[in-house]
């Protein structure tokens, strides 16, 4: 596919109809990421373009280096090789704090500081620009109004006494502040209820309807990538390029059957939210306990192949997954059960994917009464369950059509007697 | 008892002042120092464990001991009050900072980046705002065993009230021994409370309303 090539009609001299386009173009140029003591690239030779004002949503399971790709636009991490361009500029010639006050980031929840007013917190970088104060006391005004909120009611309010989704616009206003001409977002919807999180999609439609910003968006949620992206960027493990289009035509044509797979078709995504995690075989992967010798679990680990270990408390309850890397203390330690996601085994498979997708180790743990360990849940288990009930239910259509066919040769051949 | 002090007030009144003035400047300087290793701490995770253990070990020196150890190297008077009573005051401090500074979400950090501050700034606009609680509370902690060392340090001829505990000592049985020793007890006492009422409003003033508990 090619990619790099400008859409002439999307560049910003050619504004067309509706509100002018003040957003840049990007593109990557044959970009990739390696990680250190990683044998497998975590973003592998990405090139595309992002047309001037669109909104494009990156797509992909876990692994498939989603979050790293929009992390290298503002240099947050930074290419292995390859090149990524704003409006033609390389990334690297400026300065990267210059660059990141260009460019507005928003991560999930809105990662607003506690300490700091809504009015402060979204001041942020204009004061970083050295804006006079009255032009900042404006564009907060500006900006809360713009997002929804009173600005006489909240700009004096701390993070604290605003609620999920108003934190969220706070972010987004943030993130807006300088009127940056692309702005890029991690999940910002991610910790908000389904219903704020509709709304907020509403309202950043309708923002973007009046700025025609860039936005490059993470999501894990396909029918937010669906309803809010131009484009979609699908990302394969590996971080291959799966495809790159409008939705429309990902969802009529998947390029590969992994798209296929992820988008899924309507029965498929239907069939997760029919499914639940306790119908799935259950795969275990190695287990350590709090307190225990951490050589121990490390070879215990090593010896099964696994990259991570499990650790349970005294009540065999999932405390942490760690990766083998995370491993530094002598003895295991107990970690924070509280932030540990996990489902329980009477969750849908659409809740269990969902916990999958944001999990950086690709699979879910699952527990059961009490809160016990059972074991993991992942892609492939999830995968072949519901190829197997999709050629179940495949046989037993055949079965169906033959066992009405044999009726009908049956009526056939009786007929005559 | 109240001739004793009535006779004597206006030396203990400036004793008193001495003796707060060493432990103030002494913390001060401690919670600078404290806080630039924990972030020195922070940066490196393996410091971590070694800076607990040092703390730990630390504070079971017993304070005689390091006035008495302190005395070769750097002399008596004043100097030397301070840096013994600094040694001491470090410890509660860098224990809580490294608390708070690893305390603070990295998201928030990795945000702050995002938006282009500089690494100076998310320290002094965002970790060090944030971890500010925990650092005060240890502070605190640091400033009320302050008291005792720096009493402790009149021995080498430090400034404040540690004198008169020392004199009552010495004087022991003679007609003013308990006079003395009370005075400077009481004295260290009632600073303490002073100075810690002083600390908790500094901190009303100085914690964002945002994160204030």
């Amino acid at each position: 596919m090619s990619t790099t090539e400008t859409t002439p009609d999307q560049s910003p001299e050619h504004a067309g109809t509706g509100p002018a386009i003040s957003g840049a173009r990007i593109e990557f140029d044959n970009v990739v990421k390696r990680y250190p003591g990683q044998d497998a690239p975590a973003v592998d030779s990405l090139s595309l373009t992002i047309p001037a004002g669109e909104i494009v949503m990156f797509i992909g399971p876990s692994g498939g280096g989603k979050t790293t790709s929009l992390k290298m636009i503002n240099r947050l991490i930074e290419p292995t090789s390859g090149t990524i361009r704003i409006d033609g500029e390389d990334v690297r010639t400026k300065s990267v704090d210059e660059l990141r006050r260009r460019v507005g980031y928003v991560i999930q929840g809105g990662s607003l500081f506690p300490h700091m007013t809504v009015a402060r917190n979204i001041a942020i970088v204009p004061k970083l620009l050295g804006w006079d104060r009255a032009r900042i006391n404006e564009r907060v005004d500006e900006l809360l109004d713009l997002v929804g909120l009173d600005p006489a009611q909240y700009r004096d309010r701390y993070p604290r006494e605003l609620s999920g989704g108003q934190q969220q616009r706070v972010g987004v206003a943030r993130g807006l502040a300088a009127d940056p001409p692309v702005i890029l977002m991690d999940e910002p919807f991610g910790a908000v209820d389904p219903i704020t999180r509709q709304r907020l999609q509403d309202e950043l439609l309708s923002i973007q309807r009046e700025l025609r910003k860039t936005i490059v968006m993470v999501t894990h949620d396909i029918d937010e990538a669906v309803k809010l992206g131009d484009r979609l960027l699908v990302l394969e493990p590996g971080g291959r390029l799966a495809q790159y289009d409008t939705p429309e035509n990902i969802l009529a044509a998947p390029a590969n059957e992994f798209v296929d797979d992820f988008v899924g078709s309507g029965s498929a995504l239907k069939q997760l939210t029919l499914s639940r995690v306790s119908e799935i075989e259950l795969t275990q992967r190695t287990t350590a306990r709090v307190g225990e010798r951490t050589a121990d679990a490390l070879a215990r680990a090593k010896a099964a192949g696994d990259a991570a270990v499990v650790v349970l408390d005294n009540r065999n309850r999932p405390v942490g997954w760690w990766f083998l890397r995370q491993l530094r203390s002598e003895t295991i330690g107990a970690g924070d059960r509280e932030k540990l996601v996990t489902v329980d085994e009477r969750a849908t498979l659409n809740d269990a994917l969902d916990v999958m997708l944001t999990s950086s180790h690709g699979g879910a743990i699952v527990t059961g009464e009490r809160d016990q360990y059972l074991g993991i849940v992942d892609f492939d288990s999830v995968t072949d369950h519901m190829r197997a009930v999709e050629q179940q239910a495949a046989a037993e259509t055949e079965a169906a059509a033959a066992a009405a066919a044999d009726a009908g040769a049956a009526a056939d051949t009786e007929a005559p007697a | 008892m109240w001739d004793f002090i009535e006779d004597r007030h206006r030396e203990i009144l400036y004793n008193g002042f001495q003796h707060a003035y060493l432990v103030v400047l002494a913390v001060a300087l401690a919670t600078v120092i404290a806080v630039l290793l924990a972030v020195l701490v922070t940066r490196v995770p393996r410091l971590a464990g070694v800076a607990n253990t040092l703390s730990a070990i630390g504070l079971t020196i017993p304070s005689f001991a390091l006035v008495g150890l302190l005395m070769p190297a750097t002399g008596i008077g004043a100097t030397s009050s301070l840096i013994c009573v600094c040694f001491y005051a470090v410890l509660p401090i860098l224990r809580n900072a490294v608390v708070g500074l690893q305390g603070v979400d990295p998201a928030l950090v990795e945000s702050a980046r995002g938006m282009g501050m500089h690494g100076f700034a998310v320290f002094a606009r965002v970790r060090l705002p944030l971890a500010w609680p925990v650092i005060l509370a240890g502070i605190r902690v640091s400033l009320q065993m302050s008291m005792g060392v720096a009493a402790i340090a009149a021995y080498i001829l430090g400034p404040g009230l540690g004198s008169y505990i020392f004199t009552g000592i010495a004087q022991i049985g003679g007609k003013n021994a308990l006079n003395y020793a009370l005075v400077g007890t009481l004295g260290v006492v009632v600073l303490a409370l002073v100075l810690d009422l002083l600390l908790l409003l500094l901190g009303r003033v100085t914690t964002s309303k945002g994160i204030r508990v």
